[in-house]
């Protein structure tokens, strides 16, 4: 590991200016992908900005019956909150499929939506990877990709974003708060994550040096009977292979409003528009669902071996929906 | 300019305080085991995946091998070394030596850590990803065995002791809620 200088900061414009005076420093929150990664001479950040300790650890309900999360909060805190169980569930079970006890202990919610991808090649520094090192280019694509992008990948790039908690943020439009040395600034989920083109080491929109503090919700009745349900190759502790974050309100038979959102298949969650307009007006079940997701998946474009995730997909989005249906019925 | 890259650091293990100069890659994994000779915290993968490092930190269970030591300063630490009060084995640790919930015994520290805060999560009512409707209306889950299986599954035993570890935390937590009861009466 590089070695490097530490300090804990005091507070946020503290935080910021530190990172603005040192290209170099970078913000540690749990740490436990940063600093996994600076094992490894992924990540070699010539100082470190603790931000942990910043009073950004709430959680509290806005005006209009949204929730504001602040962004140091723990995954475990986060997915154990009341309100965020009542709701948003999808929210609190997308965090509790991730990880384990401890490191969802120590993760904050900061943190999780900048981690980055478990592509086999982008860890390995002995590899090349255009994430990592520009140009160097792609060996997923000819090599190990079982678990790789079947959406809006490049030939220059087809990891996936690894976020659990992202894909149910993603489903109910969440907006990201943050602090520059210039002042506040928002940026709603959707464009949080630039698209992978020629420049996959590109990964976020957040201008430099940028300090995420909060994640908001915005009120939305729908999610109070949402789910998220994940796909993996053991039962508990891995990264998902598919997963989908769903709500569901249906009147009459009929869907009057529906969220979809997929992990593990982009180098972002993957909110599913397509499907969500086909789904609005639609009868509630099987064979309308499984429609939904054959019109969102026909963008796909999978490679030798990920094309079963194609199939995934569209199967979870059909079970994901009709025990929602089922739910609404009770 | 460079930043110094180490500092002087008062970690606060087991009640006890030690002030140490340590370069900041130092783990705090690394610090309790080649700093303070506090060696009941194991080293299993040194990368998150196994849990053989767990530590409360502040009452949390926390990965010692992805906690640089520099940024746990002033929290409280215990390691397997605190667990027991006054002579008296945890009734984690307990449960776990009368139930013979390991066989080599090297993941067992951060097993029997891990265990204590998952009673104490679970007594907080948190879900899981194994509870069926996490919605709080439906009351804090039952602890069984998929309970328990789901929240202890970040800490890896590779000679295979899983049913019996199972059996010990279920025991445990079953103490735990009989001296619950006691108290309240």
């Amino acid at each position: 590991m590089r070695e490097f200088g530490y300090r804990r900061a005091d507070d946020v414009t503290g935080a910021v200016a530190l990172l603005d005076a040192d290209p170099g420093a970078r913000y540690l929150g749990g740490g436990t992908n940063l600093v996994d990664l600076m094992k490894t001479g992924v990540e070699r950040p010539a100082r470190l900005v603790d931000i942990r300790r910043l009073p950004l650890d709430g959680i509290e309900l806005t005006d209009d019956g949204g929730l504001r999360i602040g962004a140091t909060v723990t995954n475990s805190d986060l997915a154990a909150h009341p309100e965020v169980r009542r709701r948003c569930p999808a929210l609190s079970q997308a965090v509790l499929a991730g990880a384990s006890g401890q490191l969802r202990n120590m993760a904050t919610v900061g943190g999780n939506l900048l981690q980055r991808t478990r592509c086999g090649y982008f860890a390995d520094v002995t590899k090349p990877c255009n994430k990592r090192e520009p140009g160097s280019g792609c060996p997923a694509i000819e090599g190990e990709h079982r678990n790789h992008a079947i959406l809006g990948a490049s030939e220059h790039c087809v990891a996936v974003h690894p976020s659990d908690m992202a894909v149910a943020l993603s489903a109910f439009d969440a907006v990201v708060s943050y602090q520059t040395a210039d002042g506040p600034g928002e940026l709603p989920l959707a464009d949080l994550y630039l698209p992978v083109s020629d420049t996959p080491h590109r990964e976020t929109a957040l201008p430099r040096g940028a300090l995420i503090t909060a994640v908001t919700l915005p009120a939305a009745p729908v999610a109070a009977r949402s789910r998220y349900r994940k796909v993996r190759e053991r039962a508990s502790y891995a990264f998902a292979i598919g997963s989908v974050a769903a709500a569901l309100e249906v009147h009459d038979g009929v869907v009057r409003d529906v969220r979809l959102a997929f992990g593990a298949v982009a180098s972002r969650p993957w909110r599913a528009h397509a499907a969500e307009r086909a789904l609005v007006g639609s009868p509630a079940d099987a064979e309308h669902f499984a429609a939904a997701a054959d019109a969102e998946l026909a963008a796909a474009r999978p490679l030798p071996d990920n094309a079963y995730k194609v199939t995934l997909m569209r199967n979870l989005v059909v079970a994901v929906l009709t025990d929602l249906a089922q739910e609404a019925a009770r | 300019m460079h930043p110094s890259t180490s500092s002087t650091v008062t970690l606060n293990i087991n009640g006890e305080k030690h002030q140490l100069s340590l370069d900041h890659r130092t783990t705090l994994l690394d610090a309790l085991r080649e700093r303070l000779d506090l060696t009941g915290t194991k080293k299993g993968c040194d990368q998150g995946q196994c849990g053989a490092c767990t530590v409360l930190v502040d009452g949390r269970r926390t990965l010692a091998c992805l906690q640089l030591a520099v940024a746990a300063e002033d929290q409280e630490i215990t390691t397997i070394e605190g667990m027991a009060r006054g002579g008296e084995l945890h009734p984690v640790q307990q449960a776990f030596l009368e139930l013979d919930g390991l066989q080599c015994g090297y993941c067992t520290p951060g097993q029997i850590c891990s265990a204590v805060a998952v009673l104490e999560e679970h007594a907080a009512g948190w879900p899981s990803a194994a509870t069926e409707d996490v919605r709080p209306e439906h009351g804090p889950p039952e602890l069984t065995d998929e309970e328990i299986r789901e929240r202890m599954s970040g800490n890896l035993c590779r000679c295979g002791a899983y049913v019996s570890i199972v059996r010990a935390v279920a025991r445990a937590a079953a103490q735990q809620d009989e001296s619950a009861k006691e108290e309240a009466a």
